[in-house]
């Protein structure tokens, strides 16, 4: 039961780690490469083949797989927080890479962010899985 | 303009990701990470319904968020749109089931409260 438990957490994490990297430089390429105005509904179709764009795109791609698999196995309501740590690393991309200006509030906003990732990430990622088995079963 | 797209995103998210959860869920968990075994897991997972629903969803929230990109900052638009946090977590008790307990719950409010920090 408890090797059990650590695979569970070790897949839980190395999945997390690349959900997370995935969104971050996902949304970075794709604001990078997105040009000041899209006038017409079939710029966002051409947008989507400038080469930093496509690049953001494959990475929401990896980005939705990873978190598929995330999700096949952990709780929605501990995957949302744990990956909530993605919004501190693209306020901090966005600063360092695109030199968007960030004020106290945000990085106070960030802080209590963290503070609830730690919050959540203690715990077990799964909770509701027995009962939808037995519910499975009964029907 | 921005937040008739940052409603947009945050409902097609919303309905996208429950219908996520749902799907993954009816699938079960996924242990065998070799190419075989995910092709067949894919090939398995484009015929749910709640997986296909997800995707149609998600469609309609990147257009969307693209549209946003083109006129904010990105260390705005992404916190903006992480309202859907509040709603997941609640739909997350009541249609999926889980047991939020208190800690989720908590870590769940200090999240929504540092997100309308820096979105502000």
């Amino acid at each position: 039961m408890s090797h059990e438990h650590a695979r569970l957490r070790f897949k839980t994490w190395v999945c997390a780690i690349l959900v997370v990297c995935s969104n971050v430089f996902g949304n970075f390429f794709l604001k990078l490469g997105m040009p000041p105005e899209l006038p017409s509904p079939l710029a966002y179709i051409t947008v989507l083949f400038r080469p930093t764009v496509a690049l953001g795109v494959a990475l929401l791609i990896v980005w939705m797989l990873s978190r598929m698999a995330l999700l096949s196995w952990a709780d929605l309501s501990y995957v949302l927080p744990v990956t909530s740590i993605g919004y501190v690393l693209v306020a901090i991309v966005g600063r360092v890479l695109l030199n968007e200006q960030i004020t106290n509030r945000r990085w106070a906003g960030i802080v209590l962010i963290m503070a609830g990732v730690a919050l959540v990430s203690g715990g077990a990622p799964q909770t509701a899985r027995e009962k939808a088995h037995a519910a499975g079963a009964g029907q | 303009m921005k937040w008739i797209l940052i409603g947009v995103i945050v409902a097609a998210t919303t309905v996208g990701e429950i219908c996520q959860a749902l799907g993954m869920r009816s699938h079960g968990e996924i242990r065998d990470f070799r190419p075989g075994a995910i092709g067949r897991a894919m090939a398995m997972l484009a015929r749910n319904r709640f997986v296909i629903a997800s995707v149609v969803a998600m469609a309609v929230s990147f257009f969307a968020y693209l549209g946003l990109l083109t006129l904010t900052d990105l260390s705005f638009a992404v916190p903006a749109t992480a309202v859907t946090y509040v709603l997941e977590t609640v739909l997350a008790r009541y249609i999926l089931h889980e047991r939020v307990n208190w800690l989720r719950w908590a870590g769940a409010a200090l999240v929504v409260c540092g997100v309308a920090l820096v979105s502000l």
